[in-house]
Formats: structure tokens, C-alpha cells, sequence
């Protein structure tokens, strides 16, 4: 079997910690340069070049993107044929979120829900792991703000309500979130599974690049579909008006109980950072 | 676009009444920061028949818990967070000379209410533009609850900072305008 240090995985945690928040995606820059060529709205186009502006200055100053550089969620994918020796996986993790956020000058952000008290530290790491074949260990890193998530819903729909049901509460989520949430935005969507399967299809929707394809035609054609209906929605970049609401919409989809079509829609602010790692 | 509008705190009610909904302003000197917990606290205070950690007759805070600053600088990326939380707190503060609120998102009716009664204006910034806001910040200090890490309220010196009236006092709102405006 192969073997992995744990110290290997919370320097690489730390890395993408500081990277992923300083580091815009070329695939969301990319998707800036069209919504500059798309956008009519004056103002919006303003905010959009301001957005590169401000990716510029985050890359090449080593400062944040966003003050708000998030609740550290970690995807961790542990090939079947690796052993980690030398300590506690998600112990090596929260470490690694620990350095990552003192030593990069990340806001900590990470609270108890009724006293509000901070734990200092961006602890503890929403960890989300999974066993795969082969002898590698992947890591994501996802720093999530709280402004979009705070937009996010998971609901259970009444399967009568078909395709129609699922599109009319997405559309609905986006319209109802208006500047919320730092338009334009990416808007991940799961339908499917269990409630809380749905959920986790819609945040790993958010980690597809900007741009790409999805797989399934099916899923392809209705993506556009909700592209377009929530771009005639007329909020535009920072919800001041104009037709670059979003700049992607992204499904994810899985079988559902014969009783159940549980949907969720998690959005994710312009500021869409996610860095990874193979080892 | 309009040029800007150049404005240093504090703020009379006369400034505050030439404001209008999509001019752009440009704050330069001193204004404060503080969001959720630090809201609560200053209304707390004000119930409990206290005075404030700062004078805020014709001041403006700023919705935003900057990220930590590097060596040789003010602060870190210092965008601003959403606005509605703030809502429950907002009118109190008005009642006390509060004259303007940066941040992002719509204000309920209520806020939206005691900004005219009260004089006051809500402007947005730009929402994930941390980096670039920063540049305007010349200096922080915390002058209250420094227990609260990034919640913390601060002076902020800024020079030129860029913000756009969302809400004015005449009832008017940038969101629902620019919706109306642009939608297909």
C-alpha cells in the first residue's frame, strides 16, 4: 500500500487555504470577460470590470478576494489502496485549516450559533470524505461565504409537481435573493436523493468549472433553461439592475424516493473559490 | 454616469436630503465599522441608557468585518457584508444622528421608514470587491469591543471611498429600480 504522511496533508491544506482565497479561477475570470461583453446595463458593466480589478490586485498583493473568505469546506477523496500514518486525518485537516487562515491573513469567520463566540481559529472544517479506488488522496478546498449561503434552501417538493415545480423554485430562490447574496452569481442545484444528499449534490455542482459541459444532455438543456429564465430577471451585478444575474447555473442530479423530489439550491457569491490538490 | 459626489463626515441633514437614488459618492475622513454583534451591543447600550463607544451624530457606519492586515498595512480585504441583518438595529441608531449606512442588499420597510424620518441614507458597496476597497482605507483603529475579532468597530480613515445611494430620503430604492429597469 501506498503510504501518505498526515503532515502532507495539512501543508496542503494550508497551501490551498491561502491560494483559493487570494487566487481567483481562470474559468471565473473568463466568465467576467463575457458578462462584460453581455451586460447593457452601465453600471453593471462598471462592477464587472471593477471585479477584475479587484481578482488584479487580490492575486498580485496576496490579499483576500472577499474580507468574507469563508467557512473552510474541505473535499476529501482517500484512494482505497492509501494508508496515512502519522496522526488523525481530519485532525491533519483542521491544522492545516488553522495555519492556512493565521498565516494567510484569513478573516476567521466561525462561530457558536447562540453566543456568537468566535473560536479564533476557523475551526472547526466542514469535512466531507470519500473512498475511492486507486492509491491517491484528492483535496478541495472550498471556502464558503456566508452572504450566499445565507440564500441557499433545501426544500421538498411534491413530485407532481415535475420538472416545472423544480425550475419555478429555483428561479423563485434567485429572484427572492436579489443582492443578497453578490450577484452575478453561480447557482448550484441538486435534485434528488435524500434531504441531505441533495444538498451535497447542490454545493459539489459549485465545483464544476465555469464553462464546461454537463455530461448529461438532460441536464445540459435544463441548466440553460434556468441560465436564461433567471437572466431576464433584471437584477444584475450587486442587484443594481441589469441582465447578468448569474453567470452559470450548475445540476446535479440523483434518483429520489418514489414519495419525494427534494430539491436544493446553494448559490455562491462572484467570488466562487475552490482550489485543489492531488497527492 | 454623473460625476461623483465628494463628501466627508459628519453629515448634516442637508447632505443628506441633496442625496439621491444612483449617484455615486465618494467618502473621504472617518467612519465606523460594525455589523451583527457589534449592532446588538450599541443597541443594548442605548436601552440600557448609556453612552455610545463613539459620537454618532452625522457619522456613517460601514457593514464590514475587514479580513486581518499584513504587515504595513490599514486592514486586510475589507468588502461589505449583507445589509438585512442589521435591520432589527438600524431605525435606533437613525433615532440617535446615524446619517448613512454602507453595505449591500435591501433594507425592510422599517429602515427604509426611519430614514426618512430620521434623515438618513443607505448606500451600497460593492459586494466581494475586498481587495479593491481596501485601497481607499488609509487607516483602522478599533475603538470598541475588540473581544469581537473581525466584528470589532472600527475607525476607518478612508480617502475616496467609492459607494452609490441606494435609498434616499424620499422613499426611493436603486434595487427595485434597477429590477424594474431591466427586466425582460
Amino acid at each position: 500500500m501506498r503510504e501518505i504522511h498526515i503532515s502532507q496533508i495539512t501543508a496542503a491544506v494550508r497551501d490551498l487555504c491561502i491560494k483559493s482565497n487570494t487566487h481567483l479561477g481562470e474559468d471565473v475570470l473568463q466568465a467576467f470577460a463575457q458578462a462584460i461583453d453581455q451586460e447593457v446595463s452601465p453600471t453593471g458593466k462598471d462592477i464587472l470590470e471593477k471585479l477584475v480589478e479587484n481578482a488584479r490586485i487580490a492575486r498580485v498583493e496576496g490579499i483576500p478576494i472577499c474580507q468574507d473568505t469563508g467557512f473552510a469546506v474541505v473535499f476529501v477523496e482517500v484512494g482505497q489502496e492509501v494508508r496515512l500514518i502519522g496522526g488523525d486525518l481530519k485532525e491533519a485537516i483542521n491544522q492545516g485549516v488553522r495555519q492556512g487562515y493565521e498565516e494567510g491573513y484569513l478573516r476567521k469567520s466561525v462561530c457558536h450559533p447562540f453566543t456568537r463566540k468566535n473560536t479564533g481559529d476557523n475551526t472547526p472544517t466542514v469535512i466531507h470524505l470519500d473512498i475511492v479506488p486507486g492509491d491517491r488522496v484528492q483535496l478541495i478546498v472550498a471556502p464558503k461565504g456566508g452572504g450566499s449561503e445565507n440564500m441557499s434552501r433545501v426544500t421538498m417538493l411534491t413530485p407532481a409537481v415535475g420538472i416545472q415545480g423544480v425550475k419555478d423554485f429555483v428561479v423563485q430562490r434567485v429572484k427572492e435573493s436579489g443582492a443578497n447574496p453578490c450577484p452575478p452569481t453561480i447557482v448550484g442545484v441538486g435534485i434528488g436523493g435524500t434531504f441531505e444528499t441533495t444538498a451535497l449534490l447542490a454545493k459539489k455542482a459549485l465545483l464544476r468549472p465555469l464553462g464546461s459541459e454537463n455530461p448529461d444532455p438532460e441536464l445540459a438543456a435544463l441548466e440553460q433553461e434556468l441560465y436564461e429564465e433567471i437572466n431576464t430577471l433584471g437584477i444584475g451585478p450587486q442587484g443594481l439592475g441589469g441582465r447578468i444575474t448569474s453567470l452559470a447555473v450548475h445540476v446535479n442530479m440523483m434518483e429520489s424516493h418514489i414519495a419525494s423530489l427534494p430539491v436544493a439550491v446553494n448559490i455562491q457569491c462572484h467570488a466562487a473559490r475552490h482550489k485543489e490538490i492531488v497527492l | 454616469m454623473s460625476d461623483a459626489i465628494k463628501l466627508t463626515p459628519p453629515l448634516s441633514d442637508a447632505d443628506v436630503e441633496s442625496l439621491r437614488i444612483g449617484d455615486r459618492v465618494l467618502i473621504t475622513g472617518a467612519i465606523y465599522t460594525g455589523r451583527d454583534a457589534a449592532h446588538k451591543r450599541l443597541t443594548d447600550l442605548i436601552q440600557a441608557g448609556k453612552h455610545l463607544p463613539f459620537e454618532i451624530q452625522g457619522q456613517i457606519i460601514y457593514y464590514v468585518g475587514p479580513s486581518p492586515a499584513k504587515p504595513g498595512r490599514a486592514v486586510g480585504a475589507a468588502g461589505p457584508t449583507t445589509s438585512y441583518r442589521m435591520d432589527a438595529y438600524a431605525p435606533e441608531l437613525m433615532r440617535f444622528g446615524l446619517k448613512g449606512m454602507i453595505g449591500k442588499g435591501a433594507r425592510n420597510q422599517d429602515v427604509k421608514d426611519a430614514m426618512a424620518t430620521f434623515k438618513a441614507v443607505y448606500f451600497a458597496a460593492i459586494g466581494g470587491a475586498g481587495a479593491l476597497m481596501a485601497q481607499t482605507i488609509k487607516n483602522a483603529e478599533i475603538i470598541a469591543y475588540e473581544d469581537l475579532g473581525p466584528e470589532a468597530i472600527r475607525r476607518l480613515e478612508v480617502e475616496e471611498f467609492p459607494i452609490i445611494v441606494v435609498n434616499d430620503v424620499r422613499g426611493n430604492d436603486l434595487y427595485e429600480e434597477g429590477v424594474k429597469r431591466y427586466a425582460l
